[in-house]
């Protein structure tokens, strides 16, 4: 049923049950918001959105109350900006000052909300909020006396990743964001996703930072200081370097780490490819000689450590793969450093993520040979393009160079990671050669790939129907994992990403993303492998060079040894 | 943890809404809230621990730790209030080094805030273990808690 709506004295058009925000933003008017998020339950905790209705004489938070014809709405008047204003002015009382230190100056939503609302002066006083700082999780640092509790982690981590390790706790004017009995991230069940970075509005969550252990090590002439990028990076940074949304930057960003000094550049695509030789024999293997199916894969260490806390019936299903990171990792620390000369020790190598679960797993024991990291650190997206500006790098102004090689040359199969369906759809084509000994005839599976939250296929392999779904979004992937729990069993292969749409999704990645750029991310990584020859990993030269000279075969004893591992049950509050 | 069981068995097709009186009868079954017990309250009504500890940390009558042996409620009602109740609770929790709802290192003394216990002629009151100390002040407090510590050193 449509109806009017008046707004500023203009009649817009409404549907029954759209709030008044939605008619407002799809007519060009802008609210501003602070706990609003688009594709949850509004809650009208934060009041910036209010409006005033002038028939009943209220003001109302438009972005939880349906519009309906009787409004005779204003966006703007005099009372309204003044209670906006008034509401920044209470949530910076107790803020701290310090927006020249802080990692979100420049970004931040309560600073441009102030500034919008040009606010001047310290009018109100409050107390500050003396919670202390959490350090304790590899990943995620949270800072309370920034919070303003707005509520966005805690919907997200319950909404969208289905995890819920935070919640508002306390009352009133203690209230604060904390895990059950306000313990340490580390020992919640967070899965280090940072999907609560991403919506955070200030600076009370961020990424934990190691620049200064990197910057030492490039300062370090003893240290052979070696790097490598996610599939997803390149087609992911240009918001933040203010460049057209989705435009792949591979080549400069390869010629900016090299101004920097970083002595080798990989690719993780690479690592792809090798993680898709072993993952898709291992799928094989499990279909032909009845091992544990569906095989799930394991290359989001978001995902992984919520199989360890929330599914652990389901661990043997996990692929055994280590994930692109540590198997490059791994692979830089044996055979580069035979190839090098090196011992293990004198390289130090670094890897840029979309991802902050990343930190996580680089830090992992079963991520190490000997007692050294396969990854001694890693980088998100957002971090990398701060310590390039630190080193001075124009990056419009760069002429693109190649990446290092061995282990830099990438087959678009490699590249798909970035995306929703993308490991699938690599291990499908490499899968499908190893079982008919034919490439596939059309390689793109459309069926699996766009940013749905779940999506499901079968292909035909020879005389085999392969069941496949894909799920992004770990609040999705719950109920196919219970499905699968509860005995579904017409899948063989199942891919799960925690992030809404993948990696270019990922809690690393540009503060702000919208759904269009994560589309625009995706159209890219699908036109690189439209528009690149070498489609598949199990081609992929620098691949069967590692192969022939080093690991022999795919889940052979070198590869079993450096490229595969073992998870278990790890008990957290839940 | 034989009682947790018992209470479950109260709320045989237990939800959401079973989740406060759940935490109730468990406090007064064991006298606090601990980890253990909220973890398994929330696997059984399938509620992550950190919303249960969300919604027990809004009401004041939820405590997270055992009482003291000596436990000490302090009357915060009108009376106490306007003779000086909120001074008797600062240098309380100043001499105890611990804060209201908290208990000490040494489980001898617990704090906790009371609307009104009744007394209104002896305010400010404070109670100890039911026993009830009238018009207290900063030196009498340090004195009462002194006399607890004495007899335990007996």
């Amino acid at each position: 049923m449509d109806f009017t709506i008046n707004v500023n004295n203009k009649e817009f058009k409404a549907t029954q049950g759209e709030t008044i925000l939605e008619v407002l933003n799809r007519n060009g008017i802008k609210v501003p918001t602070l706990c609003h998020l688009k594709n949850s339950m509004p809650t009208g905790a934060c009041r910036m959105c209010v409006v005033e209705d002038e028939n009943t004489g209220k003001l109302i938070t438009s972005c939880s109350f349906p519009a309906n014809s009787s409004m005779k709405i204003k966006t703007h008047s005099q009372r309204v900006v003044e209670s906006r204003k008034t509401i920044i002015e209470l949530l910076l009382s107790n803020h701290p000052d310090d927006c020249l230190y802080c990692v979100r100056n420049k970004n931040c939503e309560l600073q441009d909300l102030s500034e919008e609302h040009h606010v001047r002066e310290r009018r109100i006083r409050g107390v500050k909020n003396s919670e202390k700082l959490d350090l304790s999780s590899a990943s995620i640092v949270r800072d309370p006396e920034k919070c303003v509790l707005c509520g966005r982690c805690v919907t997200v981590c319950e909404d969208v990743m289905g995890v819920a390790c935070i919640d508002i706790i306390n009352r009133g004017n203690k209230s604060i964001v904390g895990t059950a009995f306000n313990q340490g991230l580390n020992t919640s069940s967070c899965i280090n996703c940072g999907q609560c970075i991403m919506v955070c509005p200030t600076g009370a969550l961020t990424e934990k930072n190691h620049f200064a252990e990197i910057q030492d090590a490039l300062n370090n002439p003893a240290k052979r200081v070696v790097i490598q990028y996610a599939p997803s990076i390149s087609v992911s940074m240009a918001e933040e370097l203010g460049m057209e949304e989705g435009i792949d930057i591979n080549g400069i960003l390869n010629a900016a780490l090299r101004k920097v000094g970083f002595d080798n550049i990989f690719d993780s695509s690479f690592s792809a490819d090798l993680t898709i030789m072993e993952e898709s024999g291992e799928l094989v293997q499990r279909i032909t000689e009845g091992g544990v199916l569906p095989m799930i894969t394991s290359c989001c260490p978001g995902w992984v450590k919520y199989a360890e806390e929330f599914y652990p019936d389901l661990i043997p299903n996990l692929s055994s793969c280590k994930s692109p990171q540590q198997m490059l990792g791994a692979v830089i620390k044996s055979y580069f450093a035979e190839k090098e000369n090196l011992k293990p020790e004198e390289i130090y190598s670094v890897a840029i993520m979309p991802c902050t679960a990343k930190k996580f797993e680089a830090q992992r024991e079963e991520m190490t040979q000997a007692g050294i990291s396969d990854v001694d650190a890693v980088l998100t997206t957002r971090e990398l393009t701060k310590f390039l500006k630190l080193y001075g790098i124009d990056m419009f102004n760069i002429q693109p160079e190649l990446t290092d090689s061995p282990m830099g040359f990438r087959s678009t199969a490699g590249k798909l990671f970035g995306a929703s369906g993308g490991v699938m759809e690599a291990a499908i084509r490499t899968a499908h050669f190893s079982i008919t000994g034919k490439e596939l005839v059309n390689f793109q599976i459309p069926q699996i790939r766009g940013l749905e939250r779940r999506k499901e296929t079968k292909i035909k392999i020879g005389d085999l129907e392969l069941g496949v779904a894909v799920v992004n979004g770990m609040a999705n992937a719950k109920e196919l994992l219970d499905e699968i729990k509860n005995g579904r069993n017409d899948i063989h292969f199942v891919e799960v990403m925690a992030c809404p749409g993948g990696c270019i999704g990922g809690g690393g990645q540009h503060i702000g993303t919208s759904e269009d750029q994560l589309k625009a991310r995706m159209k890219t990584l699908y036109k690189i492998d439209e528009n690149e020859t070498l489609k598949v990993s199990h081609k992929n030269p620098e691949i069967i060079e590692l192969y022939d000279n080093y690991l022999g075969k795919p889940l052979g004893h070198k590869s079993h040894e450096l490229l595969h591992t073992k998870y278990k049950k790890r008990e957290v509050m839940i | 943890m034989g009682d947790i069981k018992q209470i479950f068995n109260k709320y045989p097709e237990a939800g959401r809404d079973n989740l406060i009186p759940l935490l109730q009868d468990i406090q007064s079954a064991e006298g606090y809230l601990s980890q253990e017990s909220i973890v398994k309250v929330g696997s059984y009504l399938n509620i992550p621990s950190s919303k249960i500890f969300g919604v027990a940390t809004f009401y004041n009558q939820f405590r997270f730790q055992p009482n003291g042996k000596y436990h000490i409620q302090v009357c915060r009602g009108t009376a106490c209030h306007v003779l000086g109740s909120a001074t008797v609770l600062q240098e309380l929790e100043k001499q105890l080094k611990v804060k209201a709802g908290d208990t000490t290192r040494d489980g001898l003394f617990s704090i906790e805030v009371v609307a009104c216990i009744g007394a209104c002629g002896l305010a400010p009151v404070i109670a100890i273990n039911g026993e009830f100390y009238a018009k207290v002040t900063a030196t009498s407090l340090a004195e009462i808690i002194d006399t607890y510590k004495v007899k335990e050193e007996e």
